[in-house]
């Protein structure tokens, strides 16, 4: 970048004193125009509700046309006005697009709204949840420093994780998530981020958000979440302590099964100036020098994210993505809602039928996550959730064989029904250990309970055990 | 550009420092009076400002008080350097001292620790300013009281560059969370 960046902006003007993108110092004219940016209502004094903000948050009516709906900016790149002003959007000393591997306007509303429903400082969107996990820990972390995760963590996760450490020399210990002493005597000088997951992804385990933040804040280290599973709607880890919460967008947000993307949050709280991540502080030699904490502040992190890690690793969202995504958001929390609702139904009927040995949903009354799952999601405990059965692995295949309206497939959080298998699917680069620790069984069946007709879900599901119930008899 | 760590020499938007600011000022983070971070009121001091005295304006262009200088100049503001230091920056005359000012200002802009701004705001009483700024971090109750009893506006622990680009600019473009809802058309491009 460095051989074909422009110039600061500043040093071409005092070069090309006419630039057009030089407001005259004397003239108020461009002032003037801008001032009447907003309209004088209640803007930015309210403090509007979520579902509001599901709705809103992040567009502003497209000025050229009026357009109601967010456009899809299907653009690769953006005209410079002068050349001037596309250095100041080089150096980052305004707010412009360029590239859209870096930005897009679609993508940007997308953004916002995810970062005002979690009530972080922003958000930068990915390609997919990984990518953006991978991103979120590239702008932080530099070899030799050491990662605290849960061990119950989505399979794609830990394999991510444990890969990402060989190649980048990370140092890495799992720990049981429910055990607040192993988080804390996992702790070394050189741990730089603890990581866990709102929901464990299979087993269901509840972080407690609150005592993992105050652990790692303890230790200057901040607590980035996966909250995939609980959507802002039923839980906004931000709220509880943590300090960066990332998702995969796939699922709840985007809430049809149509595309692939990830998100980071963060809150914008974080001292990443405690001494401990040069990396963040220090003036960035991948970026002419800038310091990025200190010159964007709160918004620093975020900053780096995008203009360092997105750029260079290059898993930009696509617009229409983007589009997609802030089409499911609009109706997040009427699905959610929903999604809760029939996730308790299946669960008490799994609870109650004979040939399920037993059911994992952190929302029933039976669940050891009761206490958490009142304290953090009270609106409910999502709708994905583990059952074992009775008979085992040959069950489980002959239960999934029986299904006429659940689809089997590795997915969750879609307004269909889904079901599957993890250790022949989702789980299977995992040893036996690492299943263990996942909280996954031979016989384990992972649900994403869907928005249909309750009484049809139960009626497949009651063809299915019967199903598995021949093959264990 | 060198890599090469500099010092911390002014204000900024770290907010290390201002936790520090806040804390020596008695002030603790997020408890600075709600008056003074008022949208209506922010919104209306970027509206009709035209001249920002900037008083701490850093001539190294990497540091933020210079990010901010460049940023209201580039949105039609005249910048003032107020820097004793300094003959000119950004390409404007700098001033020892806000009464050097020869010209009326609008906004005062501080870039400055927290106890150097009840001077700083009798001065800015004195030369008739409409709006008293205090940048992240620049928490001085004392001061707003001497701003607000002359007359001025006072906005407190904000950034003059981000509420610009939050209200008027371009900050959603990069998705940051502005907090600002709207179902309005905006009557310019821009």
């Amino acid at each position: 970048m460095s051989e074909t960046e422009p110039s600061r902006g500043q040093e071409k003007h005092e070069r090309d004193p006419a630039s057009p993108g030089r407001a005259s110092p004397t003239s108020p004219e461009r002032g003037t125009r801008r001032s009447r940016g907003l309209g004088e209502g209640d803007e930015g004094t309210r403090t509007y509700g979520f579902d509001t903000r599901a709705i809103h948050a992040g567009q502003r009516p497209d000025p050229y046309t009026g357009a109601r709906a967010v456009p899809i900016f299907q653009t690769t790149s953006y005209v410079f006005e002068d050349p001037a002003s596309a250095a100041a959007y080089f150096n980052l000393q305004e707010y412009g697009n360029t590239y859209s591997r870096i930005m897009n306007p679609t993508t940007a509303v997308f953004e916002e709204r995810v970062a005002s429903l979690e009530g972080g400082a922003g958000a930068v969107a990915f390609a997919s949840g990984l990518a953006a996990q991978a991103a979120a820990l590239f702008t932080m972390l530099t070899p030799g420093d050491h990662v605290v995760a849960s061990s119950a963590l989505y399979g794609g996760t830990v394999t991510q994780l444990k890969h990402l450490a060989r190649k980048l020399s990370l140092e890495l210990t799992f720990v049981d998530p429910d055990d607040l002493g192993a988080w804390r005597g996992a702790l070394r000088a050189n741990t730089k981020l603890l990581y866990g997951e709102t929901i464990g992804n299979p087993g269901g385990n509840v972080l407690d958000i609150a005592a993992v933040a105050e652990i790692a804040h303890g230790h200057g280290a901040p607590l980035m979440v996966d909250s995939t599973f609980a959507t802002p709607y039923l839980c906004r880890p931000i709220e509880h302590g943590a300090d960066i919460v990332v998702h995969s967008a796939t699922k709840f947000i985007g809430g049809h099964g149509t595309s692939i993307g990830g998100v980071v949050v963060e809150a914008g709280t974080f001292d990443w100036s405690n001494g401990r991540f040069p990396v963040v502080a220090e003036p960035s030699p991948a970026y002419h020098g800038l310091a990025f904490h200190e010159t964007f502040g709160m918004y620093g992190y975020l900053m780096k994210l995008r203009a360092e890690s997105l750029r260079d690793l290059g898993a930009a969202l696509s617009p229409f993505n983007a589009f997609l995504f802030l089409l499911g958001l609009e109706t997040l929390p009427l699905r959610m809602a929903r999604h809760v609702e029939n996730a308790l139904g299946v669960a008490r009927f799994l609870e109650a039928h004979p040939a399920v040995a037993s059911v994992r949903y952190p929302g029933l009354a039976s669940s050891p996550y009761r206490d958490l799952v009142a304290r953090y999601l009270p609106r409910g405990a999502g709708s994905i959730f583990v059952f074992d059965l009775g008979g085992g692995r040959a069950a489980g295949e002959r239960f999934i064989e029986a299904l006429g309206l659940w689809s089997h497939l590795a997915n969750v959080g879609d307004a269909k029904s889904l079901v599957i298998h993890p250790a022949s699917t989702t789980h299977r680069q995992l040893s036996d250990e690492e299943l263990a620790a996942a909280s996954v069984g031979p016989g384990s069946i992972r649900l994403s309970v869907g928005l249909e007709t309750l009484e049809d879900l139960l009626d497949d599901l009651a063809r299915g055990l019967a199903a598995a119930q021949e093959v264990t008899s | 550009m060198t890599g090469e760590p500099r010092p911390v020499v002014a204000a900024g938007a770290d907010p290390r420092e201002a936790d520090a600011r806040r804390r020596e000022a008695g002030v603790d983070a997020g408890h600075v009076d709600a008056r003074y971070q008022d949208p209506r009121v922010i919104r209306a001091t970027l509206r009709s400002a035209r001249t920002v005295a900037v008083v701490g304006l850093s001539p190294d262009p990497l540091r933020p008080s210079n990010f901010i200088g460049f940023y209201l100049q580039r949105h039609g503001y005249r910048i003032v350097p107020v820097n004793p230091r300094e003959q000119e920056i950004l390409g404007e005359a700098s001033y020892p001292s806000l009464g050097a000012i020869p010209f009326p200002v609008d906004v005062v802009d501080v870039f400055r620790r927290p106890e150097a701004v009840p001077e700083i705001a009798r001065d800015a009483v004195a030369i008739g300013a409409k709006t008293l700024w205090l940048q992240f971090g620049v928490v001085s109750p004392e001061g707003a009281r001497i701003a607000e009893a002359g007359g001025l506006a006072v906005v407190m622990d904000r950034c003059m560059k981000i509420e610009h680009a939050r209200h008027l600019g371009r900050m959603h473009w990069l998705g940051f969370n502005t907090g600002v809802i709207t179902a309005r058309r905006r009557r310019t491009l821009d």
